[in-house]
């Protein structure tokens, strides 16, 4: 979409991305924190139930690294099912019946808020690589941005897995009085080494494979097909768990009833990874996926308070409820426990839930009858103490 | 963490439970630390308007607390406490845990940092039946207080009322109140707090702060 719009609009072509968009930052620019200066740009989001008249009954939910706008419904550019619709609706934990749920595409993302894909308005060409570099707290003051468009001052919940953790986590960091409730689930304080390092992998798959061209694929009409599906297969296994793997495909052979001797994808898991990479390029950008992952891997809320964790939360209104799974080795029970003793040294709200499951990472997507439980008990003790305002 | 009978939340809330809410004032904040299904935090909030956080060990008892709207975090007595500011609770509250956990007196110590005092009970193995069953049988006791076998308890580290009293003396804490109950926490005012304590209640629940605060 054309960025320099400066008015709302409804995009529905088939080749732009459907749905609602605002641009932002047309009379003040978002400095990043690169020290880039970006606007105006587009935010693309969606919205489900209804906002009250007071305001007061927002929960902003936040996307993980492939997420988008559209968490429930049928998602209009894939055809497909939203990305947590056991999450948001009518009756389920966040009731749409009750909450104006806010869901954006974050800064840097593909479903229709600029990112690398987007026109640059100074040349009329893609980014690409000249788009700046997004932090996790850059994407949070767009929402910010963007919540503020839509009058709203304060959220009741603010939510989010994985990167949409992390930008949970954030928004209580940078605007704790707009923030009654939070549920970051696997989530961390802080990218880990290995996490660096997996997302490092994906990045030079993409960047390494000659239909990428610098990062001006689209020039060329061309996409690094063969590198971002590689980068999908690689993170893929590590949203995945070696039980979850194994209960699913084990050792079985795909369309085979013996070993082909060469290199085709003879076992099921094989199959569904190449599966995997190949419907993921058809849905995202090669250059959002690299500055997404860089996001994810230059969040350090530790580092940022030099090294006091604790210190991010000081007086903090919030009240927390952190949410980990036991089979998650990518954001491990571990690393959300840091989170927690820091809020408790830190003398905050803070509610911490670990959930029995053997799904990996991705369980927080999936159907965990004990984290619906959670957190709509939560929700319940967070409304009783909610008037509408921060204390 | 807790043993004993569970109850359904603030309906039904056991008797020794009761006993700890009646030492605790309208108002303030605590941390109850074993917090098992959240019982006590929900009838502090409930009758007191208590600011109440919990600690439990078992992921069900958590799971539990924070699905009634609790705030109620997993964790160790032994080793989760470090992480609470000092001073940060009215009371913290230890029920029926203390001979659960790995060193007592640092956890004991622990709480009257965190809290500026410390609500304990603790089971009383002085009590005559707990005597009486060593002696005559020679065998490890398993009565009504205490109804498991030695290799299937949690209880690692039992002590008398009298125990209770002197490591409290040890480490310069202060007994403010001592209440001697039976086993399901009904008041035992005829034995009071003097030298049959040890020998007749079946557990004590003790307020404690540190001398020169509270």
């Amino acid at each position: 979409m054309n960025s320099t719009q400066r008015h709302e609009e409804v995009v529905t072509g088939p080749e732009e991305r459907a749905g609602r968009t605002v641009v932002l930052g047309t009379e003040t620019p978002l400095t990043l924190d690169s020290g880039t200066e970006l606007g105006p740009f587009t935010i693309a989001y969606e919205t489900y139930g209804q906002l009250n008249d007071e305001k007061s009954n927002v929960i902003l939910v936040c996307h993980a690294l492939t997420g988008d706008q559209f968490v429930t419904g049928i998602n209009p550019v894939t055809g497909r099912d939203g990305w947590w619709p056991l999450m948001v609706g009518p009756g389920l934990p966040f009731d749409t019946d009750r909450y104006f749920v806010v869901c954006a595409n974050v800064l840097g993302g593909c479903m229709g808020t600029t990112g690398p894909r987007s026109d640059d308005p100074k040349t009329g060409r893609p980014y690409g690589l000249s788009f700046p570099v997004i932090t996790i707290k850059d994407m949070v003051r767009a929402q910010a941005m963007l919540l503020d468009h839509l009058g709203i001052d304060k959220i009741f919940c603010v939510s989010g897995g994985s990167m949409g953790g992390m930008q949970a986590l954030q928004w209580t960091v940078t605007y704790p009085e707009r923030v009654h409730a939070a549920i970051p689930i696997g989530s961390a304080a802080h990218h880990t080494a290995q996490n660096i390092a997996l997302h490092e992998v994906g990045r030079l798959a993409i960047m390494g494979d000659t239909d990428w061209h610098g990062g001006d694929y689209l020039s060329h009409n061309a996409i690094p097909r063969a590198g971002l599906s590689v980068a999908r297969m690689a993170a893929h296994i590590s949203y995945l768990s070696e039980a979850a793997m194994h209960r699913k495909f084990g050792r079985q052979l795909q369309d085979r009833e013996t070993l082909s001797y060469g290199f085709g994808a003879d076992f099921q898991v094989e199959s569904y990874l190449r599966h995997q990479g190949e419907v993921f390029v058809e849905r995202f950008d090669a250059n959002s996926y690299l500055y997404l992952t860089r996001a994810m891997d230059y969040f350090d809320l530790i580092a940022e308070y030099r090294g006091v964790l604790a210190d991010a939360f000081q007086g903090s209104p919030t009240r927390f409820c952190i949410i980990s799974f036991t089979g998650d080795w990518l954001f491990p029970t571990s690393e959300n426990r840091t989170i927690v003793h820091a809020l408790n040294a830190a003398a905050a709200n803070v509610s911490f839930v670990e959930i029995e499951s053997d799904k990996g990472h991705d369980a927080f997507l999936l159907d965990e009858p004990e984290m619906f439980e959670t957190i709509r008990g939560f929700l319940r003790g967070a409304a009783e103490h909610w008037s509408g305002t921060t204390q | 963490m807790s043993s004993g009978p569970t109850s359904d939340p603030g309906s039904n809330i056991r008797v020794d439970l009761l006993l700890i809410a009646d030492m605790i004032d309208t108002g303030s904040r605590v941390l109850d630390v074993g917090c098992g299904n959240g019982a006590l935090l929900h009838h502090l909030a409930r009758t007191k308007n208590v600011d109440g956080r919990g600690i439990e060990l078992s992921q069900a008892g958590v799971n539990a607390c924070v699905a009634q709207g609790l705030s109620v975090v997993q964790g160790d007595a032994d080793t989760d406490l470090v992480n609470y500011p000092t001073a940060s609770f009215d009371y913290a509250v230890l029920s029926q845990t203390l001979q659960q956990v790995r060193r007592p007196g640092d956890v004991l110590a622990e709480l009257l940092r965190i809290g500026r005092r410390a609500v304990i009970s603790i089971p009383n193995f002085g009590h005559w039946s707990v005597r009486w069953q060593l002696a005559v049988t020679g065998r490890m006791p398993v009565t009504k207080a205490l109804t498991q076998q030695w290799h299937d308890t949690p209880n690692s580290h039992f002590c008398t009322i009298k125990d209770f009293i002197e490591l409290c003396a040890a480490l310069s804490i202060r007994i403010e109140r001592h209440i001697s109950a039976d086993r399901l926490g009904n008041r035992m005012n005829f034995v009071g707090d003097g030298p049959f304590a040890n020998l007749l209640s079946e557990q004590g629940v003790f307020l404690l702060s540190r001398p020169g605060t509270g």
